[in-house]
This record gives structure tokens, sequence and C-alpha cells, in this order.
């Protein structure tokens, strides 16, 4: 990619960090490569909707007047990171990738993309993804599909399809996602790279565009196990504007992940190896079990059947959530308008032309499962089976300290091979309680299917219980070596 | 497929949502609306009676900052981005009858 006389950039983010705090290579060399190598390649891959060179090579500049003053140029000092476009950053487009929100540059910063400034991070842009995060394939992006980089006629899978194929295909060692059903797992999972959701509450929403706000969480795509817990802790711990931010510090993550993982506990959910989950990726679950094993953890079997009902709780509960939220879209404050003679008319043509195919029928269902005489039935229900699957989480934690499922049930699929929405909503089965319980979840890489593509491996672990799920995690990419 | 939505029914719920919904949409979203509805069926199979809502994986319970001046968004920049504004106010067509 690059002639013998320009400076070699090193991989990863933790050694750009390092190269670029030491003085070895500017962080400006770095932006520089990363926005070249995007700008000849990302015409095929589609990861990003806005690329912010200008404010990359100031911001890299900056970086760089920082550490020839001698002072502390942060953890991610010079790191590209690609954003997903539904974190709102200040003066720069937004779009949720939907027509309804197409140039809308909003007035603040959220808070994740505030932290990686401080710590040093240039970003390069905003990434692709299902409009307003809703979707396992990326193809809901109103202004285009992203392609999977390991293979272009296949989905990077969603709803942070951009962010994961920046990170698969170079342009970025780091990115950010937002997780509600799987959106950040699921397309780890797909692109082979390392996806984390935290645990709820541990990374401040604000200034994420809600979608199921009892759900949503951002999290960190890296390269490997390493830098992923390096971004999460940049982003994580407490902040006062997101009322369900836990009080506390960023959990120390880095430091265990030499651990090992000598007696713990490991329990692969036979639940989720069978029906409806290809062979060959159920195959490659049981190899990280024997990985683990190998490396010292105690691994068992747990049966979990309630998490088999966390589809059918999600898409009532998710939809409901969502309904609500984007009610704010109505041509009044942001974002698209369509005239009419009334402000009533307005909204409904404003919406009508705004949101696409599947962001309506979330609406309708939420809208739906929320209204007089359906609201016990659909909505109510949704509520008391995610008390199940909590409580038949907190049974299979007595007995283990990290659970094990596939992350996805199949490697990429083609695109346009799934037009069925039930179809593709039974993507998000392994990932979905996870998020129901408020639990942290990470996919990792491990080998690949019969079809050579990626397959990802998820670590499950109670909340706040980041620390036993990066050692496993480390553990499986060591196994994977 | 069973009647676990209507048509009517989906029709009033676009009403509900500020969604207008052509004839063709109104076929495909019934469609798949009972769908999902009817996957969502599993869960009859449960035994719920007596058990908990759960609304919100954290026990939540009122939040309340410090009573102190910290910034607030720039007033401008946030008008900036209205479709319409009149006076430093979001403008709206009509909000009664027709024309203004």
């Amino acid at each position: 990619m690059s002639d013998a006389d320009e400076p070699v950039i090193p991989l990863g983010a933790r050694a750009i960090a390092e190269a670029v705090a030491a003085g070895r290579i500017t962080a400006l060399e770095v932006a520089e490569a990363h926005l070249d190598g995007l700008a000849t390649r990302d015409e095929t891959v589609h990861a990003f909707l806005t690329v912010t060179a200008e404010q990359a090579l100031a911001d890299a500049e900056a970086v760089d007047a920082k550490v020839s003053a001698g002072a502390d140029p942060g953890p991610l000092a010079g790191v590209p990171v690609a954003l997903k476009d539904n974190l709102c950053t200040r003066g720069v487009a937004t779009t949720c990738a939907s027509k309804i929100l197409e140039g809308w540059k909003p007035p603040y910063d959220a808070t994740v993309v505030e932290r990686l400034r401080a710590a040093g991070a240039v970003t390069l842009g905003k990434a692709n993804m299902d409009e307003f995060a809703m979707g396992s394939s990326c193809e809901n992006s109103a202004f285009g599909p992203t392609r999977n980089p390991r293979d272009p006629s296949r989905v990077p899978g969603g709803s942070s399809g951009g962010s994961a194929a920046a990170v698969a295909a170079g342009f970025a060692p780091l990115a950010l996602g937002s997780d509600t059903g799987g959106s950040i797992r699921q397309p780890a999972a797909l692109c082979g790279v390392v996806g984390v959701k935290p645990t709820y509450g541990a990374v401040s929403r604000y200034g994420l565009v809600a979608f199921a706000s009892s759900l949503d969480q951002i999290g960190p795509f890296a390269a490997d196990v390493a830098d992923a817990a390096l971004l999460l802790e940049t982003i994580g711990g407490h902040d006062g504007r997101d009322s369900t931010s836990i009080p506390e510090e960023a959990p120390e993550i880095s430091a265990h992940l030499d651990d090992g993982v000598d007696g713990l506990r490991v329990g692969v959910v036979t639940d989720l190896l069978g029906d409806g989950i290809a062979g060959d990726v159920a195959a490659r679950v049981r190899a990280a079990a024997e990985a683990l094993s190998a490396a010292g953890a105690k691994v068992g079997e747990v049966a979990i059947p309630e998490l088999a009902y966390g589809l059918s709780a999600y898409y009532l509960i998710a939809p409901a959530e969502a309904s609500s939220n984007l009610a704010r879209f109505d041509g009044v404050r942001y974002g698209l308008r369509v005239d009419a003679p009334t402000t009533a008319e307005m909204m409904v043509a404003t919406r009508t032309a705004g949101f696409g195919p599947e962001v309506k029928r979330r609406i309708m269902l939420g809208t739906y499962a929320l209204s007089a005489g359906y609201y016990d039935a659909y909505y109510g229900k949704a509520l008391q089976v995610r008390t199940l699957i909590c409580r038949a989480f907190e049974r299979a934690y007595a007995d283990f300290d990290v659970l094990l499922t596939p992350t996805s049930p199949t490697t990429a699929f083609e695109l346009g091979a799934t037009t069925d929405p039930l179809a593709m909503y039974l993507n998000d089965v392994c990932t979905i309680p996870s998020n129901l319980a408020g639990h942290p979840a990470m996919s990792v890489p491990f080998g690949v299917g019969g079809d050579g593509l990626p397959v990802g491996v998820q670590v499950l672990a109670p909340a706040l219980g980041e620390v036993p799920m990066f050692r496993a995690a480390a553990a499986i990419e060591e196994g994977d070596r | 497929m069973t009647e676990r939505i209507s048509r009517d029914d989906v029709a009033h719920v676009a009403r509900l949502a500020n969604l207008a919904l052509d004839d063709d949409e109104l076929t495909t979203m019934t469609r798949q609306l009972a769908a999902v509805l009817d996957h969502a069926a599993d869960v009859e199979t449960l035994e719920l009676d007596g058990v908990e809502p759960t609304t919100h994986p954290l026990p939540l319970r009122n939040v309340w900052r410090d009573d102190v001046v910290g910034p607030t968004l720039d007033r401008d920049e946030v008008l900036a981005a209205a479709p319409a504004v009149v006076n430093d106010r979001f403008e709206v067509p009509a909000i009664l009858g027709g024309e203004p």
C-alpha cells in the first residue's frame, strides 16, 4: 500500500499510540496513511458515510504538538478511529444512515467522542450502519450497503457494519459501534474482528441517537482483544449527562489480560449449538471451549432453555422503545421536513418520506405492542420474559464465571439473500439475551467456517464481569494463533 | 398464517405512528407484522403468572445532579439545524385547520 520512502505505520492501536508517543512516527503520518488507504479502497467497501479528513489532520497535528512539547499525548495518541454514524459529532453530519437526518449537524459531541479526543485519538469519519441501527446486514442504510472486506459479495453484518468493516479493511485500527441486540458483536463476527458490548451503563449513552434506551450500549471494535480493552477503558466510566451511567470509574481490564484462565469456570451453552446454528459455527465454539480447557479453564456444559425466548421478547421490547424514541423525528427541530398545510400533515409527510421500510416496520410493531388492548398481551408478556431470562442467567452464573456461545448462527451471508424480515431477526438469537439482561458480551474471531469466512465466538459474563470476559477472550485469541 | 393482526389494525396503528401507508404497503406490513407476532407467540407456552416485569436492567431511581450552572447548547447552533425558524424559535405550519 505504501512506497518504500513512506513511513511504515505500525499495525494496531497499541503499537501506533506507543510509536507516536515515543516520537518514532508522527500522528500526521498515521492519519495521512489511513486517509489514503480508505480513499482508494473504500469505494468498494463503503464503510464510511462521511470522511472528516481536514479535522483528522488538524487533530493529528495537535497530538504531534503535544509530543514535541513533551506533554502526555494520551493513551490513544494518534490512533485513527471510525465512529458509527449514530454518535453525535459537533458540526459533522450525523445521519443514522437515514434520509430523515440527512445533513443534520449536531450541536454537541457524544461523551465517547469527547473522551476519544481527550485520549489523543484521531477520528476519521462516520461509519455506515443499518438505518437507526435496525438491521443485521447493513443493507438497511438509506445511503447504500457496506460490503464485507473479507468477501465483497457478502454483508458485513449489522447494524454497525461500517464500523466492523472499517477495522477489518484496515481503514482504522479502532471503531465505535452501538449494540442493542447484537449490533456490535454480530458484524464483528462476520468481519473477523473483536467487538464488545459492555455492561449496560458502563459507557455513557450521551450523544448516542436512541433506538431502545434500556438495551442500547456503545462499545469498541478492534483487530485484537487488547486493543478492544484499551478502547473500552478510554470510553468507559461515569458520566453525569447519562442518568443510567453506572456511578463508578471504568474498570481496569488491560492489566488483567495476562492473568490467564486457570480455574476460570466456562459454561458452553448447549441450547445455542443445535437447531438454527450452522454446524461449522457450532464446531468452532466447541473448539474454542477446548482451547480454554487446554489453557486451564474448567469447562462444562449448561442448558439455558429460556434464552430461546429472548428473540420474541426483544422484537416487542426494542420496537416498543423505538416507537417512542423515534417520535422525536417530526420535522420540527432537526432533519428533514416535507411541507404540508398543517403541522399534523407535515409530520406524517416527513416521517413517511424520511424513514425506510425496516424503521417503519419497527415503529409499527412497537406502536402496536404498546397500543390499548394489546399492551398486556405483547409488551407486558415480553417484560415478564425478560425477567425469566435474567433469572436463568443468574442460575447459570452460580456455576460459571463466563458462558460461551456462537456470536451469529452463520458466517457472513450474501448481499440481498435475506429479504424476509423475520428471517433476518433470527440472526440475533445468540446476542439478544445479554442486551435484555444488561450484561457484557463480546465476539472474538476463532478461525473460519466451511466457506472460509470468519467465525466469531461469543463470551458472555454477568453485569460488570468485563475482566473475566476479557481474560477468556484473550485465551481464545491465543488459542487461535 | 393466523389472523393475528388485521389490515384495519395496521391502518389504525399507522395513524397512531404518524405514518402514511399506501394499499400495497398496508398489505405487506400486515403480513410481516403477523409473522413476527406469530413467532412471538412462542412465549405463550411459558408460565408467566406472578412473574414481575423487567423494564430496565438497572434498578433505576431518580438521579439528581448538583444544582450548579453548567454549559448548555448554543441556541444559534441548535436553531441553525432546524428546518424553519422565526424570531429565534422553531417555526411550524398551522396547528389548527388549513391555511394559516
